[in-house]
């Protein structure tokens, strides 16, 4: 398709989306009565409840479905995927790889935002400062993911290095080192990229929450003779609890999530594999629908509870 | 309508600027100074370094590190030249395909959820509370979940209807694009808007209904205006999800409609050594999220802080 004919097709398709609500809302205006309001209420309600009925639930209904069938989905197989993902030594791989990256990124980009937070905190640079650390956010994890492949590049220690680690530690007198391939590092590596990106996250939420603590209890502990990392440690962070556990646990459901990094960095080789990038290498390389559903409903089982006490939490910083 | 309520969100609560208060007084040292200094750095350097490679000419780049061009500088737009529209790239068109994927990707799902977060908060129905409720427990199924059913839908869908992917798909394949988009939005988007919509006070709602107005005026005249700002604020989180989406663009995309991050994933693996595209592609890709961003950034942290999980 030539440009003008994409752009010809987008138009198109937002003439004809919006005439319809235009229709709906036009029809449905004049009515009062009691049935008329039921109307009413169906063509405001019925588009999102009927995409998200065929989009999302039918699907993932019948993914749990096929997570019991074979590789062509066409015979039972029982429990027999699940059981290849926690024996098989490649799937095991990826399931210690994927608590790698679970229990890694939120706590360490957790700490940096925290305690870069509590550093730029009312200081004169504060919005510059935090808008550095805020940017990688709007950059698209393929695109964060070269920007650190970059960093990692590897030449042999006699060239000239274009990586900046490898430069780095060859001016302290170090050998190159092949940071994405050498296991088990490289998985750590990668961790890294991601931590770049939701430091920023963690970083705007956690700041909004200290600049939240009433003033008096700042100032009463002060005068109780509190200061420094004491202060910190008894007042800020209880303080921000609430916050913190949000932080921590949408970190977790997002890099459960994440797979780009994987396939952009590594192609999922050098052992780097991390479940949300097995899924799609099960599905679009293996053609094995059975393993790649099964996968995909270990993610929603892992995420699940995680999702609960996410959002029990929100509600509680809510109701505050 | 003269009268517009205060806003009072759920990032009203955590983001007072006001009322700041703060332990760093107690952390202040040097080196605190530096250590802020530190992270600063490591945070920027990566990005830093990578913009300073596009601008170099190729043989530079596989000669010496981006750091020694500030001793040596040479300066070029020919990468971004060969990127956009040299042969083997010919990123202008992904970006093109990104356009036309993003922009309906994001007016879909956020009218449709505006309209269904209105019928929650203000209308009367039978059903609604478990609706909600069940729309909201959606939020935590995972894309991944749906993907492989959803696909199979788009190519054989039932009752003989048209299949939307496939060789000869309508509109060139973008719709699977779009439609999958706008479903995987749409249960956040109808949870964060029914919470910025449900506070407008109801005596508002109440007054409008007094006059004569009927619920498709109300809501076209008095919430659309009123939620302009939290319909901002989700539109530009949406807008980043869908410009940076990777998953959904390979699994219901193809090579014809495929945008910039698919693009640049490809480039990454088959030219893994070329720096100067990739260093000048992820640019192209980066520039405009980055310019949304920082021209919307109020509204961006208020769509975070008003808690944005998304499937």
């Amino acid at each position: 398709m030539s440009t003008g004919e994409k752009f010809t097709q987008m138009v198109i398709a937002i003439a004809v989306f919006f005439a319809v609500v235009a229709l709906i809302l036009l029809l449905t205006q004049r009515l009062r009565s009691r049935r008329g309001e039921l109307v009413q209420s169906a063509a405001f309600v019925l588009p999102a409840i009927l995409l998200i009925a065929v989009g999302l639930l039918y699907p993932a209904l019948t993914s749990i479905y096929q997570s019991f069938k074979d590789n062509t989905g066409s015979e039972f197989v029982g429990l027999e995927n699940y059981q290849t993902i926690f024996t098989d030594g490649d799937q095991v791989r990826v399931l210690l790889n994927t608590a790698a990256w679970v229990i890694l990124v939120p706590l360490v980009s957790t700490i940096v935002g925290l305690v870069y937070a509590v550093l730029v905190d009312r200081s004169r640079f504060e919005k510059v400062a935090k808008a550095l650390i805020f940017l990688p956010m709007a950059i698209s994890l393929v695109g964060a993911s070269i920007i650190w492949k970059f960093v990692y590049d590897y030449r042999d220690s006699e060239k000239s290095q274009i990586g900046l680690a490898n430069q780095l530690l060859n001016w302290l007198g170090f050998d190159s080192y092949r940071f994405l391939l050498t296991d088990p590092w490289n998985t750590v590596f990668l961790i890294i990229i991601l931590i770049w990106v939701q430091a920023g996250f963690a970083m705007t939420i956690l700041s909004a929450s200290i600049k939240a603590i009433p003033e008096d209890i700042i100032e009463a502990a002060r005068l109780d003779g509190v200061g420094g990392l004491k202060m910190f440690r008894h007042i800020t962070i209880p303080s921000i609890r609430p916050s913190l556990i949000v932080v921590l646990t949408t970190i977790s459901i997002t890099t459960l999530k994440a797979f780009d990094i994987v396939r952009t960095t590594t192609g999922g080789n050098f052992d780097t594999s991390v479940l949300a990038y097995q899924f799609y290498v099960e599905y679009f390389r293996s053609y094995d629908q059975g393993m790649a559903t099964a996968i995909a409903v270990l993610i929603f089982v892992l995420v699940m509870p995680i999702v609960i006490y996410n959002v029990r939490q929100m509600r509680k910083l809510e109701a505050r | 309508m003269t009268v517009i309520p205060e806003e009072k969100g759920v990032e009203a609560i955590v983001a007072q600027e006001s009322v700041a208060a703060t332990a760093k007084r107690g952390l202040s040292s040097p080196w605190a100074s530096l250590a802020a200094v530190v992270i600063a750095v490591l945070w920027t350097i990566p990005t830093f370094g990578l913009l300073v490679t596009s601008f170099r000419p190729q043989g530079d780049i596989t000669r010496s590190g981006w750091w020694t061009f500030f001793t040596d500088p040479g300066f070029t737009l020919d990468n971004y030249d060969e990127v956009l529209n040299g042969s083997s790239t010919n990123l202008a068109t992904y970006f093109i395909n990104s356009i036309v994927i993003t922009v309906p990707s994001v007016l879909i799902p956020i009218s449709i959820a505006t309209m269904a977060a209105y019928a929650f908060a203000w209308m009367k129905f039978p059903g609604r509370d478990f609706l909600f409720v069940a729309i909201f427990a959606l939020q935590i199924v995972p894309i991944q979940v749906t993907m492989i059913p959803l696909l199979k839908l788009y190519v054989q869908p039932p009752f003989d209807l048209m299949p939307l992917a496939g060789s000869d798909a309508p509109g060139g394949g973008f719709y699977t694009i779009w439609l999958s988009h706008a479903i995987f939005a749409l249960p956040l988007a109808i949870y964060l808007l029914h919470n910025f919509m449900s506070q407008i006070p109801g005596e508002l709602i109440e007054s409008a209904r007094v006059d004569g107005a009927g619920h498709v005026q109300i809501f076209t005249r008095v919430m659309l205006p009123l939620m302009a700002p939290a319909i901002a604020a989700f539109g530009i989180f949406q807008f980043l999800w869908v410009w940076n989406d990777l998953l959904v663009a390979l699994v219901f995309g193809s090579s014809e409609n495929a945008p910039l991050t698919a693009r640049l994933a490809e480039l990454s693996g088959t030219r893994g050594q070329d720096w100067y595209l990739l260093s000048a592609g992820a640019f192209v890709s980066l520039v405009v999220p980055l310019v949304v961003f920082l021209a919307l950034q109020r509204y961006f942290v208020r769509g975070l802080l008003a808690g944005s999980v998304k499937g």
